[in-house]
């Protein structure tokens, strides 16, 4: 008789207990620092593209998901810093398997991870991200390109200057106030 | 798509239509179609930490009779395919299909012989959830979204035809990411970055704050 009103008991202590479910869409509970999110094409301080349209992610993807078509830059019309840049660029999310090699190959920090994941779509063609929906929105100081190297004379002032100021890409990194990443 | 479609001509059903789409929604349950890693992370979601039963589908059916969404968890190789068809097709109008992880989507990173690239090839899918495996928010999101979905669903054949003469909204039904939808300040800023097309930039800025207020 007693036992069968323990069992109870427990049940009913629960109710004192702390709550572990997530609010989940009302609240999102911020994911570990370095979760592997949606792609960021990154951008100079100036708002020049850093990537440079190498294909090296491209290669490096397991799951053959990133596109890449890489186009001149002209004095007239330039988007990134040097001789080349992606015209074409897109990452389809209904391959990409978030292991961020893409990231690890990237030679300029252009293609970074962000911690969205709310990528759900209602059809296939709305997963394959363009290069215009994977930028990086245009901070302070940033103008949208073409336009000329503000930086500097070469392509050889933005990288060295990248060190102390990476653009949108500080924002991936966690640039401390210090300096370090 | 369930019994409404047998109505005789003549009857319009528009307010009820609401409620319809909101019973629907409010006990959507789900199929177990587990078939890889992402049913652990459905499974998780599942549990107490997550809790599908906060949106009334805590009930995961064994049998597909007694099923509304079909979550296909995980890749489909060529001998499950038929397999999964007949799940499908034995259960009840109205049903839906959740194609989770990108196995499921598109074959993810397995293009060989033994899976099928893409669920959508053997039954029809009303969602894709990227992610391998996606985290149970994401399934949570991507259920959420399709929820709304349903609530937009027009009530039979005559419904669907006037709908569809009337202008798209403009931000379709299931597009907008769930902690926007639930949040009014962040579903106006959605909005008018729909308007202007910077709907993705605004997630990205919205994420840069964020992190560096961490």
């Amino acid at each position: 008789m007693l036992e069968s009103v323990k069992g109870f008991g427990v049940t009913f202590a629960h109710m004192f207990k702390r709550v572990v479910t997530e609010e989940y869409p009302e609240y999102r509970k911020p994911t570990a620092p370095r979760y592997h999110g949606r792609h960021i094409l990154n951008r100079h301080p100036d708002g020049l593209e850093k990537c440079v349209g190498c294909e090296l992610c491209a290669w490096a993807c397991p799951a053959d998901a990133i596109y890449v078509e890489g186009a001149d830059n002209t004095d007239a019309e330039r988007y990134s810093p040097g001789e080349r840049y992606a015209g074409v660029y897109q990452i389809n999310y209904a391959r990409c398997i978030f292991c961020g090699l893409c990231i690890e190959a990237c030679p300029t920090r252009s293609l970074t991870m962000s911690n969205e994941y709310e990528l759900a779509a209602d059809s296939r063609q709305d997963l394959i991200f363009t290069k215009e929906q994977l930028l990086a929105p245009l901070l302070p100081g940033m103008e949208q390109p073409p336009h000329p190297m503000r930086l500097g004379e070469t392509e050889k002032d933005y990288y060295v200057g990248a060190l102390t100021n990476p653009g949108t890409s500080a924002g991936a990194e966690r640039v401390k106030p210090g300096g370090t990443a | 798509m369930g019994i409404e479609e047998k109505l005789p001509a003549g009857v319009l059903l528009t307010s009820v239509e609401k409620l319809v789409n909101w019973t629907r929604k409010s006990s959507f349950w789900p199929a177990t179609f587990g078939l890889a890693c992402c049913a652990i992370e459905m499974m998780a979601s599942g549990g107490a930490r997550y809790d599908l039963g906060r949106f009334g589908m805590e009930v995961f059916r064994a049998s597909p009779r007694q099923a509304d969404l079909m979550i296909v968890a995980g890749r489909v190789s060529q001998k499950m395919a038929p397999v999964l068809r007949q799940i499908y097709d034995q259960m009840p109008e109205p049903r839906w299909v959740l194609s989770m992880g990108v196995c499921a989507s598109s074959g993810g990173m397995f293009n060989n012989y033994a899976i099928v690239q893409g669920v959508d090839h053997v039954v029809p899918v009303d969602m894709y959830l990227p992610g391998c495996p996606p985290r149970p928010e994401m399934l949570m999101d991507a259920i959420l979204k399709l929820h709304e979905k349903v609530m937009h669903e027009p009530l039979g054949e005559k419904r669907r035809l006037i709908l569809a003469e009337q202008p798209a909204p403009l931000v379709k039904p299931g597009s907008m990411p769930s902690s926007y939808r639930f949040n009014k300040a962040k579903k106006r800023q959605w909005t008018e970055a729909v308007e202007q097309g910077t709907e993705e930039q605004l997630r990205i800025e919205n994420w840069m704050k964020e992190r560096a207020g961490l």
